[in-house]
């Protein structure tokens, strides 16, 4: 057997769905192949942490049910830690976590403290490292004045903390992540992502995300795989997608006083409306520079900068690809 | 890796014990649903005892033979559906999401699916089935074999109703909704049981015993325990054959099951 040292090994793989469709006076419904996913390859390393992007409905969801085994592919391979996800889809339930964004995983009626049990006892984990791990995730995530709480009446972030801690009390290598941090408000996807990126640090545990958010990535990804019509479109570093998808970032600028479109070095002025100006550069040159030739030039009521937002940088990417 | 079966059963009543847990938390709430479920499943019995105010007899059988039909039947059923009931809302489960979920877990998806929201609120017509056929047991003529083939009868029992329950409710994984369909099998299996067979033309009879195998929940070892001859004519045999018709359709059932399974992971719908 050779040996593939990748945790995560994804080749030609391949997804097709029967799809029936009414067809204008006939009695069946005709029948139509629809290609979810084709053609992917990847690989991820132990200790990665990795951006699965890509538009709604470009084969995210169904990459990662292949990946954890609910969905068999038509075409290709996966390899999870050596093993065959859907053939091995037990076994290798132990060494993965999954935790979709907008479905919880754990027992509505329950409290929170009686879900993270039942866990322990699927996974068989041992009394003190779960013990160990309940505390460590209970207090980096602040639940533990919800721990007594039955899940339905959790707001949606602790619930989303709820579930990334159920996800890894039984130490997983992988944690997969759908939309981690959507709906959640500023603090709390600050606190989520930091919290991330410490269990990446100090447990080495891969994290494979898929979100739309790309602050997310910004903040937590070296590496990100854009996926599109159900296949990789790019795979690489976020500074890289940037670069090729010529995505910008805006800096929204009220000055005090109408004023003709400023006249800044490295900006361009998308629009103007009264004294409110949108000025676009590079999404990986520095903010600072700018605001402060911005500022030192014009008076500035107030400012603001939008992040690009990644359904445009994949579109970009596309439009220059085609 | 296979695991010991007994692992398996451990873990089931593991996820059901924190179910009555949960339930305990409204203990009012709790009570209340097991008496209303053992009053309403009593009216059935009534119902018998009325109309055995009109008839001495019903195809030949007395009140207190029928009782036994019935108390088996009942108690089988109550049994296998506190146990499993929950395999009946596999359709909601696919429909939220939430059978993706459970197969992200290290545990079988039938354990998971029979313990989840474990309830006892048939522990009301357990009882009531309970009291009914230890009445009826009053009349029977007890020897040690009969002792033997009631309660093998009983485990039978059980184990055709858990084939029925999972098996129909497999339906759910080619079309969801699919659960009044199946209902027709199993709660009707379950009602054409309180009465004797012999009531039934014989083709009816011949399906009830190979098709959907109730006949086995209690017909035929309850003429056992009575001491009757079947009035069918069936053979003999099948007086003695209630464990095999267990097996073989709670094998079936989970050759059915790993088969929607598969169709579910190969269709992803």
């Amino acid at each position: 057997m050779p040996t593939d040292p990748s945790l995560i090994d994804v080749r030609d793989l391949e997804r097709t769905f029967d799809v029936r469709r009414r067809v204008e006076g006939r009695r069946r419904r005709a029948r139509e192949q629809v290609r979810a996913v084709h053609d992917l390859s990847f690989s991820v390393e132990a200790g990665e942490m990795v951006g699965y992007i890509g538009p709604n409905g470009a084969g995210k969801s169904t990459t990662i049910k292949m990946l954890t085994g609910i969905l068999v592919p038509t075409g290709g391979q996966v390899r999870v830690a050596g093993l065959d996800p859907s053939r091995d889809r037990v076994e290798l339930a132990r060494r993965i976590g999954v935790v979709f964004g907008q479905r919880s995983t754990l027992w509505w009626d329950l409290p929170l403290r009686d879900s993270f049990d039942l866990l322990q006892k699927m996974y068989r984990i041992p009394s003190a490292r779960y013990r160990e791990n309940l505390e460590r995730f209970v207090e980096l995530l602040d639940l533990g004045r919800q721990l007594d709480t039955p899940v339905r009446q959790l707001s949606l972030g602790q619930r989303m903390r709820g579930d990334i801690t159920a996800a890894l009390l039984h130490d997983p290598e992988v944690l997969y992540l759908d939309e981690p941090t959507i709906g959640l408000d500023v603090v709390s996807k600050g606190r989520l992502r930091e919290f991330l990126r410490a269990l990446n640090a100090e447990r080495g545990t891969t994290l494979l995300l898929t979100t739309h958010d790309l602050q997310d990535i910004e903040a937590l990804c070296d590496r990100v795989i854009v996926i599109d019509h159900g296949t990789s479109v790019y795979d690489g570093s976020l500074a890289g997608l940037h670069a090729q998808g010529g995505s910008t970032r805006t800096l929204v600028v009220d000055l005090v006083d109408e004023a003709p479109p400023v006249d800044v070095p490295g900006v361009t002025v998308r629009r103007v409306e009264g004294p409110r100006q949108w000025l676009s550069f590079p999404a990986d040159a520095s903010a600072a520079p700018i605001v402060a030739a911005v500022a030192s030039t014009y008076d500035v009521a107030d400012l603001s900068i939008q992040e690009p937002d990644i359904e445009d940088v994949i579109r970009e990417l596309y439009s220059r690809e085609g | 890796m296979a695991e010991h079966p007994a692992t398996h059963v451990r873990t089931y009543g593991q996820i059901a014990w924190l179910w009555i847990r949960a339930a305990w938390q409204y203990p009012t709430s709790f009570v209340l649903l097991a008496v209303g479920n053992g009053l309403i499943t009593g009216l059935d019995f009534v119902g018998l005892w009325i109309m055995f105010s009109h008839l001495r007899e019903l195809a030949g059988f007395s009140l207190h033979e029928v009782a036994l039909l019935y108390g088996s039947a009942s108690l089988a059923l109550a049994f296998a559906d506190t146990a499993i009931g929950s395999v009946e809302r596999i359709g909601t489960y696919i429909r939220t999401g939430r059978l993706d979920q459970m197969m992200t877990k290290p545990v079988p998806l039938l354990v998971q699916v029979c313990a989840d929201q474990f309830t006892l609120r048939r522990l009301g017509r357990l009882t009531q089935a309970g009291v009914v056929f230890a009445w009826a047991s009053t009349y029977v003529d007890w020897t040690p074999l009969r002792v033997l083939v009631a309660v093998s009868m009983l485990v039978s029992g059980c184990l055709v109703f858990f084939g029925l329950f999972v098996g129909f409710s497999c339906i759910q994984f080619w079309t969801t909704d699919a659960t009044e369909f199946a209902n027709a099998f199993t709660y009707g299996g379950a009602t054409v049981t309180q009465y004797p067979l012999n009531i039934f033309p014989r083709e009816v009879l011949v399906g009830l015993t190979f098709v959907v195998p109730v006949a086995f929940v209690n017909w035929y070892p309850c003429l056992f325990l009575l001491g009757r001859d079947d009035p069918s004519g069936m053979p003999d045999a099948f007086q003695l054959a209630s464990p095999l018709a267990g097996l073989v359709t709670m094998a079936a059932a989970l050759l059915v099951w790993r088969s929607g399974v598969r169709h579910y992971t190969s269709t992803g719908s």
